[in-house]
Parts: C-alpha cells; structure tokens; sequence
C-alpha cells in the first residue's frame, strides 16, 4: 500500500534531503531563543545583569518572557530546592517543543556548595540539561558564552525534532 | 568492627581534641546597680530565675509556661517594643530539653534582653502571636525545623519545608544531607517511585567524576556523540576548531583608556 | 486528599471554584515580579484581596543546618548566598558576630575597609531595589539605568576581592586584603558621579505622575504594626520610628562618622522609595568621609589573636610557631569560647543578626540568621488585605524582601 502523505513532523527517515531546511529552521531557532524568566536564587542576578544595560541580551536576540509557553530556553539560575523541584518539572512541561534548559551556575549543575537536605543534587535529576555553566555566581559573559554554544549546538541539530527528543532521559 | 557513631548527634563534630583542653567561657557580668538592665530586673523579679549580662545583652532565664507574662511585662512595663528573633536550640542528646529563646529589642533605650527557656521534649509551648506578631512566622519555622508545638498558634503548619516532609531538620539526630525519604523526595514527588531505579541515587560525592559518562561530560578537544558507549577507548582525533571562533581578541576589540 | 505525584498540581487542598464570588489565585512560585521564589495565595473579591498566605521556604537551602556542621571560617562563604545583593553585609554580620563571641576587634584599617566596603553594597543594593522596584511598577528605563551605575559598584568590588556577586571580602578578625592600587580614585570617581545620576532617577521618577500614582498610600504600615511585625531597617524608618543600628548601636566606624538616618513618617511605599534615594546619598556622604580615613591608619590588616585567627602570611612563612598555629587552625578550626551572642547589624534590608551559640568546639552549637526579609514577608499577610490586585506587586517590590535570606 503505497503512503501518499509524508508525515515530515514524525517520520524517523525523511523522504528527501533536507540539509537547507534545517539550516534555515535552524537559522531561526539560534537567533530569537526566548529564555524563561526562571531566577531561583543568586544567579538570577547575574541573568539580570546579563539582560541590562552594560551585557546586554537582547543583540543576541534573547527577551526574557514570563510564560513558559513563549519560552523555548529555561535558564535554570540559582539553586533548586526539593519544594521547588516540582514547580520547575511542571514549568519545563508546559513549554512548547523544540525546548532547551540551560543550567547555569554550580547549585544547579550539582548542588553545589549546598550539598545538604533541601536541594536537588543537580537539576538533570529533574529536567534534561543542554548547556552546564560553571561558576558560583557565573559571571554575564559566562552566560552570554553558554547562549552562544547552545545556539552552535542548535545549529549542528536536526530540524527534525523527533531525532532530538528522543535522546531525552526523563 | 564498625566505627561508633553516636545517634543522638550527628552533626560535625572536631576530630582531635586535647585531652586537657578546657572551653573558656564568655564572661557573665552581674547587673549593674541604677542602669537600665537593674530596672528590667526588678520588674521581672517574679519570673526570674537567673539573670546575667552577656555581651553587653541581658539574658533571662525564665519557666516556660511565664513565657506570655515575661514578655507583656516586658513590652508594656520596660519598653521592649520589638521582639527580633525567635528560635529555639536543641539540647535534645544532653539534657532532653530544648533551649528557647526571645530576643527583644527596646528602641528608646537601644537596649536588648534575650529572655531564655527550657522545655522538655513533647511539650508545647505557648504561642506569643498575641503579643508580637512576628511570632506568626517564626513559631512556625521553630515548628518547621525542631517540631516544638506553639499552642493557641494561629495557623501552625511547615513553613520552609514542604507540607509532606518527613522529620524535622535542625534536630541534631537529623543528618546534614538528609535521610532516606529526603534524598528521594523530588523523584518521588514529580516521577513517582518507580523511577527511583532509572534516575538513580543522589551524588553526593562532589568530587566525583566518571571518566565514561558521556551524558553530562565531553572530552575537551575530542568529539563525543551524546551517549555513546566509550568505555573501551573513543577515536583519538581532536576537533579542529574554526577559524573564526579562533578569533585574535588583541587585535579585534577596541580597549578603553579610561572608564567611561 | 489529593494524590501529590505525577505532576498533579497541589495546592493545599484549596478550592479554586467556590460557589461565593470570591477566587482564589495562585502567585508564584515562580513570578517575574516575585523578587525570588515568593508564593502568594490570594483570595480575591473582584480586585480585592480579602485574603493572602505568603509560602515561602522555596529557596530553603539549609544554611543553619550547614552552620553546624563547618567550622567558623569555612561557613563564610556561605553567608555570601544569604543576602546575595549584599553579600559583604551578610560577611560582616557573621564576621562580626564571631569576633563578639572571641571577644577580638579588628584592626582599624580593616574597620575602615569594611566600612566602606559596607557602605558601597548598601548602594548596590539599593540600586538593585530601585531597578527591580522600578521594574515591577512599570518604568523599564530606570532598570536599565539603575544597573549600569550598579555595574560600575560591581567593578569596585570586583577589583577588591574578585567577586561580582559573592564577595567574601570580609574576614573573621579584620579583611584579608589592602586596597588595591588606584582604588580609592576609582572609588571617588564613582562616588562623584553617583550624586548626579541619582538625580537623574529622582527627576524620572519622584514627581511621576505615574509613579506617584502607582505608590502613593500603596502599603501603608503604621509604626506601632511594623514594630509587632518585626519590621527593621526601612521598612521600619518609612514608618516614622527612627531607628538604626549604624546610630543607635554603632559598630565598625559608625560612631564616629557623621550622616543623617532620613525618616519617613508617609508610612507608604512612596515614602520608603524617598529613604532609599536618601539613603544612598547618606552612604555617599559616609564614603567621602572613609577615603582620606584609610592612608591615616596602620597597614594591619588583621587582628592580633594567635589562639583564633592565622598569622599574617609573611609571620606563616617565616617563623615555626606562626606556621603551626595556622596548620591547627586551618585543619581544625578555632575553638571560641563556651556562650551565646546576639549581633544585630544594619543591612540594607534591614536588621540583620546573627545568633551563635558557641560550646566551645570547632563547630557551632546553634546559628540562627535573624534575616529582616522573613519578617517581612511575613507583613505581608497583612499588608496585602485591602489592596487591589494591581498593587501586590508595588507592596512586595517595596518590602525589599530577597529571598535568598527570607528561606536561609
């Protein structure tokens, strides 16, 4: 029986080349990631800072946006605690595909100095992690960097996002 | 045989200690005559039964149960407007007590006093929302984090911790890094428990590193698909970085003589 | 009962669909304008609030808990993350605390340091106020304005000890470094030009009509309500009760410096946002004082007290006893004597103190952060009844609460 619609959304192989497409979506994707306004603790001023005046965010085409549902980037910053961990899950659920979580700074990479009862050993344990960002506050730049190789991976990926969500642990 | 370790407590504890080593203490100065403290004492002369100045702050050791009359005395009589902190110590492993206190501030006189209770594990205590209302907060995160009961509370439940937790933190036989249902309690609460055994435990080793884990690591300098399985040995040819990544910063950016 | 896993949301069992016309909303955890991770539940009648619960203990990290289990000088650090736009204020009050317990004072080119260094992050954090508070009522130019004279402060302090964020500046018994070279200019400099742009926010906002608008009789806390609160330090002086520790029980240099404590008696958010500006001017006014202070002083850095605090590194290098004594402390940690203190200091937030009960060990018995933020948030569930839902974001920006220090 022969297929007459091509399914491009889901289909595993594709029926025809689609390198430029990919470039083009792509080309897209890296340049107006939307990051999620999602400061937790101390880092959050750092991604502040990054969005003001001197560091400047918005060149790179990043605008923070309060709802989960404009955002395709969470920029975990500042540690997360065992109360918030749900919140977050809920949060990285409701935003629409193709998604990123970039984890920025030690608490949420690790723990952290905070190696103690109430915070989540690292927020992989949670939502996948893109992009880890050392550094206990990192610095703007340091996140301005991680933006730009999540947009140099991004660039590498498959506009199909069916090979790239399926990578995904939890 | 395996190491003792005491139950009772479990936080830090020094690992070497003199034989003949004796803690100083910090001086206990008796009141002055005619000052402001000698004042206090004398109006608290009912309740108190001991009363030292300590660092230039007068403690009051008082029963637990004059709590309310203690302090309204000390608020409506001796000025003692604002009450700044309150908490509580646990003396659970020595004494099977623990220690409260209230630490009030007068603003005229720019004088504190901290008065100082005991009770015995179990008991309540009564809850002085009625006189100060920051009590409202701080009760509930002395029951939050000791368990101690504050009666006739206005809205007594977990404060810092969630409303399900188990065990209450600030105990000394509660363990810094938590205990069993603590270490799997954001798994259990998002994914449910049978994802315990594909998350896995909590590192809390944070020097560890696995030299094959190619999720969280990659090797720098050499190209590593996500999860793959390298344990016997990835291809040994580095990346060749771009030229305009390689980008001569000297040369390229503009520096500024002075701030401007 | 609900069932709480499975992504289900949890809410405390509250009804969202009730039968009378009031509604329940549900602010955060995570809300632009939180100020953190603050959780409110509003109960709304129309745009009224008629009910709120501040749930807090999101950020709780188990500061006190790691207290007792690091010695003295390892917990520094971690008093960085309590107030995290001031860090060197939450160093000071521990560091001062544990030299009340030791009974030791620092030297006097150190108090002149620290003083400075307090001064300068009460300005940070009071910009950072200014640019949030300004943020969440509506004015986005002030954001951008305030954050770029609170990046040159950053390069200050960056130029100090390193840090943007998390300083560590201060150390127990004195500071660990001298000014670096050229500072004190760059100190000038910024001080100098901070007058003018501070002037340039108040232009922009004091007399907006928007501003005014949105702030004016927002939050009003009567004197006697924000004492039973436990309110300090703004929150408190916006109230009309002069009260501030720098004055009223001066440590560092305090005592001998000369600047005003502007009172508010408007009991609004209009008026705390005018002690803010003041307040910076105030610290201006301080720093300017401090800078020909520090050439007049001896270059010691930290006190002299060989049973607590290391040697200076040259001593360490140099001579055995010094050496072994920094091996002792350093692997063991100081031992302060058996006892209990309570050192409240003035933070930009408002009273900050710390309690140490002390039994003689390495380790604290029992650290208690008096943070000024948690009482303020618990004001909240006061403050807010009555208010529309409009100005529960301008009462919480105004209450200058940062989480960091309300969860510990």
């Amino acid at each position: 029986m022969a297929q007459h619609q091509v399914n491009y959304a889901s289909a595993a192989g594709l029926p025809v080349a689609l390198t430029s497409v990919d470039k083009l979506v792509n080309w897209g994707r890296s340049n107006s990631l939307w990051p999620l306004t999602y400061g937790l603790a101390c880092c959050a001023i750092e991604m502040m800072a990054s969005g003001a005046a001197r560091f400047d965010f918005d060149r790179f085409g990043t605008i923070f946006r309060a709802s989960p549902r404009q955002a395709d980037v969470m920029i975990l910053a500042g540690t997360l605690s065992k109360k918030h961990a749900e919140f977050t899950r809920r949060l990285y659920d409701q935003m629409a595909e193709p998604k990123w979580v970039i984890s920025m700074g030690s608490c949420a990479n690790t723990g952290g100095m905070f190696n103690t009862y109430a915070t989540v050993q690292g927020v992989d344990r949670i939502v996948p992690v893109d992009i880890y960002l050392p550094g206990c506050a990192p610095r703007p730049e340091t996140l301005q960097y991680a933006l730009m190789m999540l947009q140099k991976k991004i660039r590498r990926e498959s506009a199909n996002m069916n090979k790239n969500t399926k990578q995904r642990l939890v | 045989m395996r190491k003792y370790t005491p139950k009772d407590n479990v936080q830090g504890k020094s690992y070497y200690t003199d034989r003949f080593w004796v803690a100083p203490r910090i001086p206990r100065e008796a009141v002055e005559e005619d000052s402001h403290f000698a004042n206090v004492v004398s109006a608290l002369k009912k309740y108190a039964k001991e009363t030292y100045i300590e660092v230039g702050q007068l403690v009051v050791h008082i029963k637990p149960t004059d709590n309310i009359s203690v302090l309204s005395l000390l608020k409506e009589k001796c000025g003692y407007s604002q009450c700044s902190e309150l908490s509580a110590v646990d003396y659970l492993a020595r004494d099977s007590e623990f220690e409260i206190f209230y630490q009030m501030l007068n603003i005229t006189e720019a004088k504190r006093v901290r008065v100082v209770c005991r009770i015995k594990q179990g008991e309540a205590i009564e809850s002085i929302v009625p006189l100060f209302k920051m009590a409202n907060f701080a009760e509930r995160e002395m029951f939050d984090m000791f368990g101690i009961v504050s009666n006739n509370h206005p809205y007594l439940k977990r404060i810092l911790m969630p409303d399900d937790w188990s065990g209450h933190p600030l105990l000394k036989t509660y363990p810094l890094q938590g205990d069993e249902a603590a270490s799997w309690y954001e798994v259990d609460k998002i994914f449910g428990k049978e994802y315990r055994d594909i998350i896995g435990p909590e590192n809390r080793d944070p020097a560890k590193i696995d030299r094959y884990d190619t999720k969280r690591f990659s090797r720098v300098g050499y190209e590593v698909p996500f999860d793959a399985d390298i344990s016997d040995g990835e291809k040994e040819n580095p990346i060749e970085y771009s030229k305009t990544l390689m980008a001569n910063y000297q040369k390229s950016s503009k520096q500024l003589k002075e701030r401007r | 009962m609900q069932v709480t896993n499975k992504l289900t949301p949890f809410f405390e069992n509250l009804n969202f669909e009730r039968s009378d016309n009031m509604m329940v909303i549900n602010f955060g955890p995570q809300h632009p304008s939180a100020h953190g991770q603050l959780r409110l539940v509003l109960e709304l009648d129309g745009e009224l609030v008629t009910k709120a619960y501040p749930d807090i203990g999101y950020l709780h990290r188990g500061i006190e808990k790691m207290a007792e289990n690091m010695t003295y000088n390892e917990f520094l650090p971690t008093t960085d993350r309590l107030d995290y736009i001031a860090s060197t204020a939450n160093n000071y009050a521990y560091a001062h605390a544990v030299e009340k317990l030791l009974g030791i004072e620092a030297p006097r080119r150190a108090q002149v340091i620290r003083t400075m260094l307090l001064e300068l992050n009460r300005i940070i954090s009071h910009l950072f106020f200014l640019a949030t508070h300004a943020l969440d009522v509506g004015a986005m130019s002030i954001f951008l304005y305030a954050f770029r004279e609170r990046e040159f402060a950053m390069d200050l302090m960056e130029d100090y000890c390193g840090a943007r964020l998390t300083h560590s500046a201060v150390r127990i018994g004195g500071v660990p470094l001298d000014l670096p070279k050229g500072w004190l200019e760059d100190l000038e400099k910024f001080i100098d030009a901070l007058p003018e742009n501070i002037a340039l926010y108040e232009g922009l906002l004091t007399e907006n009509r928007i501003w005014k608008m949105r702030l004016e009789d927002v939050g009003v806390v009567s004197g006697k309500d924000a004492l039973n609160w436990g309110c300090t330090g703004v929150m408190l002086r916006g109230s009309g009760v002069k009260y501030d520790i720098r004055k009223e029980e001066p440590y560092e240099l305090y005592g001998e410096l000369e600047f005003d404590i502007p009172v508010s008696d408007r009991c609004d958010s209009y008026g705390r946002y005018r002690l803010y500006m003041e307040e910076m001017k105030q610290s201006i006014k301080i720093i300017k004082q401090l800078i020909p202070m520090h050439g007049e002083t001896e270059p010691q850095l930290m006190a002299h007290a060989p049973q607590y605090i290391s040697a200076p590194k040259e001593e360490i290098m140099t001579q055995n006893y010094a050496l072994m004594q920094h091996f002792v402390l350093v692997t063991q940690g100081m031992r302060p004597p058996v006892g209990e203190v309570y050192v409240p200091t003035e933070s930009p937030k408002g009273e900050l103190g710390f309690y140490i009960k002390s039994e003689g060990e390495p380790y604290a018995y029992r650290l208690k952060c008096r943070a000024p933020s948690f009482f303020h948030t618990g004001l909240l569930q006061e403050l807010l009844v009555g208010t529309y839902i409009a100005d529960v974001v301008t009462i919480i920006g105004s209450t200058n609460i940062v989480f960091g220090e309300v969860d510990r």
